[in-house]
């Protein structure tokens, strides 16, 4: 084995490293709980603790708990907020209810992918979840766009946490009684020990789950409070990702870029009809036309034959022909089998259709499949 | 004492002219969760430096490098199908290859076991 190899794991857990890392309010706390740190997103965070297969079976049979507090945690307020986000989001903005919760895209004129977000209607405006490698990028983008009178607040001051899991909503509502009313994609204020949260039911790993924030000088006290549980345990970035890879969820970054458009994403719901035929936000012209011509290129889950992993950046082959690229790949603890998901030709997007994935020089059997590769559980208002 | 380490995080057991190979339980610790492994073929002759092996864990693939040069003897099976054998014991039952050594001088530049552990106390 060489150095490098340790250092490179680091390194794919995240992006290149830019010295000197910035503290988050529960380093030192992840620190004394045991967890193995790394650099990611310019913070120093925990990759894991016991291991990254028993965190995942744990979030899948019980609840774990995240720190997300690397992410990007905006206000969006003032007079006619609503429409302005409208103008650079291309979802349904003014039409949600207070309190729901719709996922979305920043798009650049090309309806190049910028970041996706999180975006929930608040009493007096809204509140975004973008991602933690982006969210300086997706500020000035948003300054840049949106207008004079509105105010954008970067919520520097609070953490955000993530508890997921099928012993979430049990385990919270011993601390918050009433949470476990939220349905799914569905937000509110909650009052614990004097401070105020706001919990979105929602989250990355394909279970019910929660997202909490919380003023970062009173986080750690709240981790303790939900580790003291015996249904939670914390857990790290690597299960996250293993487990949003099952759920099917695409990562920013690596599933996602400027160079794809949400259609060939697969991620035209968060496109809804009438602001199709509306248009007026960023990337519309070039959307529709995506949209006319159909995709040259689909994102596509892939299960893999045998037991060798195919990471991010293998080629798919179908008749010897490249046809395609791997954004995502590892090992499906709850499949005991290696997953992907990747870009592959339309015309070779069909689940069951037979290829091949280089890696390292051999080229191993794969399928195409339907996406998520383990169903979501989530807790949802209909059925 | 005839089991030295490597700076790679590989341990090799000699026996005569035959050194069983492994990774340390150092290595494996900092991998995580081992899913697969990728081992040489019986007869292949590997130099000393060049890539051997490779092992995937849930997040990453490394490569294992041959610490000395030798003709493949054999391997071990049984992590195959249990790749994890290599997080449970990487030191004893979890070793990766047999080589049959083409230059028994390529073991003295090599560490002992104490000389490892400072060197891996040195790592932090």
């Amino acid at each position: 084995m060489s150095e490098a190899d340790c250092d490179s794991m680091a390194d794919e857990a995240g992006e290149t490293a830019a010295l000197p890392l910035d503290p988050l309010p529960l380093t030192g706390w992840h620190r004394a709980h045991g967890a193995r740190m790394v650099p990611f997103a310019g913070y120093d965070m925990p990759i894991q603790y016991d291991g990254i297969m028993a965190e995942h079976h744990w979030t899948r049979s019980s609840a774990s708990l995240f720190d997300v507090s690397h992410m990007g945690q905006l206000r969006v307020t003032g007079e006619g907020a609503g429409e302005a986000l409208e103008a650079v989001l291309p979802g349904n903005m003014t039409g949600l209810g207070e309190g729901q919760v719709r996922y979305s895209l920043l798009l650049d004129e090309n309806a190049g992918v910028l970041d996706d977000l999180m975006v929930t209607r608040m009493a007096d405006g809204y509140y975004l979840v973008v991602n933690g490698a982006t969210k300086w990028d997706d500020i000035a983008h948003l300054i840049e766009h949106l207008p004079d009178e509105i105010t954008l607040n970067h919520m520097t001051d609070h953490a955000l946490l993530a508890l997921q899991g099928p012993g979430a909503a049990g385990a919270l509502a011993a601390l918050l009684p009433g949470v476990e009313a939220l349905f799914f994609m569905h937000a509110g204020a909650f009052a614990w020990q004097g401070h105020e949260l706001w919990v979105s039911r929602s989250g990355y790993t394909g279970e019910d789950g929660f997202e909490i924030s919380i003023a970062a000088d009173a986080v750690e006290q709240l981790a303790d409070a939900l580790v003291a549980l015996d249904a939670v345990k914390p857990a790290g970035l690597g299960a996250r990702d293993s487990l949003r890879l099952e759920a099917g969820l695409p990562l920013y970054g690596h599933d996602l870029d400027p160079l794809t458009d949400p259609i060939s994403a697969g991620l035209g719901f968060a496109i809804p009809r009438a602001r199709r035929e509306q248009g007026a936000f960023i990337g519309h012209a070039a959307l529709m036309e995506r949209i006319a011509s159909g995709p040259v290129r689909r994102r596509v889950g892939l299960l893999l034959d045998g037991r060798q992993p195919a990471r991010e950046g293998a080629t798919l082959l179908s008749g010897g022909r490249e046809v395609g690229t791997v954004t995502s790949g590892g090992f499906s603890p709850t499949l005991e089998r290696p997953i992907a998901m990747g870009y592959i030709t339309t015309g070779l997007a069909a689940t069951g259709t037979a290829l091949e994935v280089e890696v390292r020089n051999k080229r191993l059997a794969a399928q195409v499949c339907a996406l998520p590769f383990v169903p979501h559980r989530y807790h949802r208002k209909e059925g | 004492m005839n089991r030295f380490f490597t700076e790679e995080h590989e341990w090799i057991e000699v026996n005569g002219d035959i050194a069983t190979v492994g990774i340390t339980d150092y290595a494996q610790e900092q991998l995580g969760d081992i899913v697969f492994v990728e081992l040489p073929m019986p007869g292949t002759r590997v130099d000393r430096g060049g890539e051997a092996a490779v092992v995937e864990s849930v997040k990453a693939a490394s490569d294992v490098y041959a610490p000395v040069s030798g003709e493949v003897v054999g391997v071990n099976e049984q992590l195959e199908d249990e790749p994890s054998l290599v997080n449970e014991s990487a030191e004893t039952g979890g070793w990766f290859f047999q080589l049959r050594l083409s230059d028994t001088a390529e073991l003295q530049g090599l560490m002992n076991e104490e000389a490892y552990q400072a060197y891996v106390v040195a790592l932090g």
